[in-house]
């Protein structure tokens, strides 16, 4: 019995060693935020006279308030139709078992690995000839098409698993397909539906390389994007580009620390079925 | 009551209503299609088009055919940047999924207690925030005057301070920890769900068979975690082979060409540059290379698991 518990002390030491590594970043960017600006505080050492104004200024030289609207526009353009449209093309595929279904299929999984700097280029492109560069709507459409592969595999790994027979007697009933998905097959689905929802929603948010190709103004891009403009802009200022950077994180966080159950569960399962 | 109906009838019938499914069907696919058909498919086919000439995104352009593929595979500047890339893989992959597996091996008994539900939380922090804070947070920890060197300083190390993203020997290993940071937890806690799976018998009948700690996880633990261990491999070289957001934030490819991937090399061709063919033949490479990595890792899951 003295093995077993001397296990668990290594374990819980591990653990705090793993969560004292994991906190480090943050805790040096915290540090280091307060700080008066222009200076390079040496490591991690506590100000002598904390500058919580740093984060107010950090506020307005990322002009937050701006990045913040523009990110949940963002957000709001990709997650609910690309829900909306998984979810249908994911009923087809995995319950109706459309002819051709199966090919499709494999031809949206052929999407599920792609890197999207294969496409950036012609995307670029493609955007400007739509008239659509330096919109929120380069962001927006583009992200649909590339998150659809994803989309579309996790809602048929739901759908598949349905019993027919749910839709039979609804037949019967005298549901067509339309009454059928809403009435029965949506309700049911809705688990699934909120982790790709979490998923989607956290990949929109950081999304990077779209944002600094499509998007010059750094008011239109995503937060991610914008703190990638806010690095060049203040890249010298290290305090006030740590309390910016804070800042940045800062609504993924608190989502996350909100809903962390869900976010996890669906983070696991995520990468499972990916 | 329906069995005693004249059999063709109802056959005709079923036959009616499966076409008409089906037709619904595919009206339940289209919008998802067009959606995926003009902002992936056709551009994976415009860079196959663009790969084969020279063209610098605004003049003509002229047909070279495979000379493109040729100068990725020759040219050192293009070249490394794939090279790096399959480095990359060491750091981003083998580190978090070995030490994922030894990490949660470890804490596996104490999976329930507080602490550990705790540590739930803290170590997913890294797979929430953007990569580009990560890698902010990181250039500073890593500077000369950072955290890293005062921890070294500390254990009478300071002959070996330096600033590490800036340091030809030492940037790419450097990115790399970046990107282990980043994928650990996300490795642990999948390694650690798949553990919770195991038949707690299996231990037990080891134990009483004679077996060590060290003997049980390599005869139990991970045999029993290999579709988990395939899914954190799959998931950490893609990262490493696609990684862009990182670097371009931490070191923007240097000193020189140390920390160059082909994810940026392309954003650079493409857009500084101006040489979209080349771009296009690296991105090629890239998405081909990716696809090899993953297919047959998932293939070699798939057999006995499904």
């Amino acid at each position: 019995m003295i093995t077993p518990r001397r296990e668990a002390w290594t374990g819980r030491l591990l653990l705090v060693a793993m969560m004292a590594v994991t906190v480090l970043p943050f805790l040096s960017l915290f540090v280091t935020a307060l700080h008066p600006s222009g200076t390079y505080p040496p490591g991690l050492a506590w100000p002598e006279d904390p500058q919580w104004g740093n984060f107010l200024r950090a506020f307005q030289a990322a002009n937050m308030a701006e990045l913040l609207k523009s990110s949940v526009l963002i957000v709001l353009g990709v997650v609910p139709l690309s829900i909306v449209l998984g979810t249908m093309a994911g009923f087809a595929i995995g319950h109706l078992k459309i002819v051709g279904g199966r090919v499709l299929f494999l031809v949206f999984v052929l999407g599920l690995t792609l890197p999207f700097e294969g496409v950036i280029t012609p995307l670029y492109y493609q955007i400007r000839d739509m008239g659509l560069l330096n919109t929120r709507w380069a962001i927006i459409l583009p992200l649909i098409g590339l998150f659809m592969p994803f989309s579309v595999f996790w809602m048929r790994a739901h759908f598949i698993n349905m019993p027919e027979e749910l839709s039979e007697s609804a037949r019967i009933d005298g549901a067509n397909v339309w009454q059928l998905f809403r009435r029965i097959h949506v309700p049911l689905a809705m688990p699934a539906i909120s982790s790709l929802g979490i998923l989607l929603f956290l990949w929109t948010w950081n999304q990077f390389l779209l944002a600094i190709v499509l998007v010059d103004d750094a008011t239109k891009r995503t937060m991610s994007g914008a703190l990638g403009a806010f690095q060049g802009q203040w890249g010298t200022d290290i305090p006030l580009l740590c309390a910016g950077s804070l800042l940045i994180l800062a609504p993924t966080l608190i989502v996350f620390l909100i809903f962390q159950r869900r976010f996890v569960a669906a983070l696991l399962q995520g990468s499972l079925k990916g | 009551m329906a069995r005693s109906r004249p059999a063709p009838r109802g056959r005709a019938a079923a036959g009616r209503a499966r076409t008409t499914r089906g037709l619904a069907g595919w009206l339940f696919v289209l919008p998802a299609l067009v959606f995926y058909a003009v902002f992936v498919l056709r551009p994976i086919v415009l860079t196959a088009q663009y790969s084969l000439y020279e063209w610098d995104g605004i003049g003509p352009s002229s047909w070279v055919g495979l000379a493109n593929y040729g100068r990725v595979f020759t040219d050192p500047a293009l070249f490394d940047s794939l090279v790096n890339a399959v480095k990359l893989i060491v750091f981003f992959s083998a580190i978090p999924v070995l030490l994922g597996l030894a990490v949660a091996a470890m804490i596996r008994r104490i999976a329930a207690s507080r602490l550990a539900l705790a540590a739930r939380t803290v170590i997913f922090l890294p797979q929430v925030i953007p990569l580009v804070a990560a890698g902010i947070a990181w250039s500073w920890l890593l500077s000369s005057t950072g955290v890293v060197n005062q921890f070294l300083r500390l254990l009478g190390l300071g002959a070996v301070t330096r600033a590490w993203l800036g340091d030809f020997a030492t940037a790419l290993p450097a990115v790399g920890l970046i990107g282990a940071w980043v994928l650990l937890g996300l490795c642990t806690l999948l390694l650690l769900a798949g553990m919770s799976k195991i038949d707690p018998a299996l231990y037990e009948a080891a134990r009483l068979d004679g077996a060590g700690a060290w003997r049980e996880f390599v005869s139990i633990t991970v045999p029993s975690l290999r579709q988990e261990i395939a899914v954190c491999v799959t998931v950490t070289v893609i990262a490493a082979l696609a990684s862009f957001d990182i670097i371009y934030i931490s070191t923007q490819g240097g000193p020189g060409n140390a920390t160059m991937v082909p994810g940026l090399q392309i954003y650079y061709l493409a857009f500084s540059e101006r040489a979209v063919g080349m771009a296009s033949a690296l991105a090629m490479v890239l998405m081909v290379l990716v696809i090899a990595c993953a297919l047959p890792i998932q293939w070699f899951t798939r057999d006995g698991n499904r």
